[in-house]
């Protein structure tokens, strides 16, 4: 097991993440949707950041379990929680956040939960780390960090208010 | 690792049924969405198997299980081989080659889901059997009382009426039992059996005992060979909620379930579902989520 980032790694991640979705933004007025769970964490932390630059941003969560691809495969079902999309999703501008992307079937699964709040103008997405090994056509439009991995490794995201501190661990299967 | 059956509360602990109730949230969440559906289930058949008449419950499963994305078959028993003398175990065989992954049950024999249970992969939801259990329905009423009481352990519930045929009474003193609720009966003595429960033959008396809800059963005349009690009029007069006790009910902020069909001018007069904390409505709405969580926290073993 190795600690691939720190704390502080953890933070300029977030930082680049809040950055890049400040400048893309034209008119200031930003909707994310996190995807539980670490990824309701990741947006809550952008979220504050875009406040401090003046943005005028809204924050929704989203609970995926219900459309999840692996339901069967699974010997507990996941813990499910309720989702929370306060904005009318009609028309409007989302940008999805997640904690890892990594397979691509995790979005697949908000996209369609996503959908079934509404119809929205557009969906962008961003992540906190790209590990790579896409199996559906699911590309990232803000990454806060890219890590090389083996297909078969195991990463971890811990983040200080789901699981009490900030890290990334990646264990790798021999 | 997961159930494979919900065939009664007293087999659950309290954990369980904790969780099923936390899980039943999310799911109620959904109805105000215009999309009220979700995949869960998609490709999954649920078979409902209904030997005993029923609206509510067969309907409020099927809606509880389209809601999930599963297919859902009735199996139309007045009208099936049944009639014709067809054994219960053969019409599970035959049920059987049709791959349903949950069968939902009611049948007037005790202990006949649990004995389906046995011969099938399938999930066998118990939907009321007998005397015995209506599990699903207590689960509806912790749900109901705990959106009110978020708090349950030490409050108490007056359950009021026909306690001896009551599989929801039976049930529901059970989950609210294990949730730490205290529950007391009441109801004429031909009708309240002794049990480990507080029993009370009059309503004054057990409106001292000061609950925080009453729950009214529904006179079973057909679970009743002769009668237990003179009359309807009588037994209104006695242990309905009559709006003079309604008005006691409303002063003292208790609410008032039931889980239906109700009797009006038996159990209750009409005043009573015009009261502002009924909460019959919030239970048949909440009977959705519940069997919703229910179905989606069991494992069939049919692959």
């Amino acid at each position: 097991m190795s600690l691939a980032l720190d704390p502080q790694a953890i933070s300029t991640a977030v930082s680049r993440l809040a950055d890049s979705i400040f400048e893309a933004s034209a008119d200031g007025n930003i909707d994310l949707v996190g995807i539980r769970s670490r990824g309701d964490e990741v947006a809550e932390r952008v979220f504050c950041l875009l406040k401090e630059k003046g943005a005028n941003v809204r924050l929704g969560v989203l609970d995926i379990s219900l459309y999840r691809d692996d339901f069967e495969h699974l010997h507990e079902n996941p813990k499910l929680q309720s989702s929370e999309i306060d904005f009318p999703v009609d028309n409007s501008h989302i940008i999805l956040v997640d904690d890892v992307l990594f397979t691509g079937r995790t979005i697949r699964a908000a996209l369609d939960a996503l959908f079934d709040y509404g119809r929205p103008g557009s969906v962008q997405l961003a992540v906190l780390i790209d590990r790579g090994h896409r199996e559906l056509p699911v590309a990232p439009n803000y990454v806060g960090k890219i890590l090389e991995t083996n297909r078969l490794d195991h990463v971890l995201v811990r983040l200080k208010n789901t699981d009490g501190e900030d890290a990334l661990e990646i264990t790798s299967k021999k | 690792m997961a159930r494979k059956d919900f065939l009664d509360i007293v087999s659950l602990d309290r954990e369980e049924i904790i969780h099923l109730l936390d899980q039943a949230k999310p799911f109620k969440d959904l109805f105000t969405r215009s999309v009220k559906k979700v995949p869960a289930l998609n490709g999954k058949t649920v078979l409902m198997l209904f030997y005993e008449p029923s609206t509510r419950t067969l309907s409020s499963f099927e809606v509880a299980a389209k809601r999930l994305s599963a297919d859902v078959t009735i199996f139309d028993v007045p009208h099936s081989s049944v009639t014709k003398g067809e054994s219960v175990r053969d019409t599970i065989d035959t049920l059987q080659a049709m791959r349903a992954d949950y069968i939902v049950v009611r049948h007037r024999l005790s202990g006949q889901p649990a004995a389906i249970a046995r011969q099938t992969g399938a999930s066998v939801i118990n939907a009321g059997d007998g005397a015995h259990a209506h599990p699903t329905q207590a689960l509806l009423d912790a749900f109901t009382l705990r959106e009110v009481h978020p708090e349950l352990p030490g409050k108490k519930v007056l359950i009021m009426g026909d306690i001896l045929h009551s599989r929801v009474a039976r049930s529901t003193s059970t989950i609210l039992d294990k949730l730490g609720v205290e529950v007391a009966y009441c109801g004429p003595g031909s009708l309240v059996p002794h049990t480990r429960f507080k029993r009370f033959t009059n309503f004054d008396e057990a409106m001292r005992w000061g609950p925080d809800a009453v729950y009214l059963l529904r006179v079973q005349k057909e679970r009743q060979e002769a009668p237990f009690y003179p009359s309807d009029r009588e037994y209104h007069s006695v242990f309905g909620v009559t709006q003079e006790r309604l008005k006691r009910i409303s002063e003292e902020g208790i609410y008032v379930m039931h889980p239906g069909p109700i009797n009006r001018g038996v159990e209750l007069c009409d005043d009573v579902l015009d009261y502002e904390r009924c909460l019959i409505p919030q239970q048949v709405e909440n009977g959705i989520a519940a069997r919703m969580s229910v179905l989606y926290g069991l494992k069939p073993q049919t692959s």
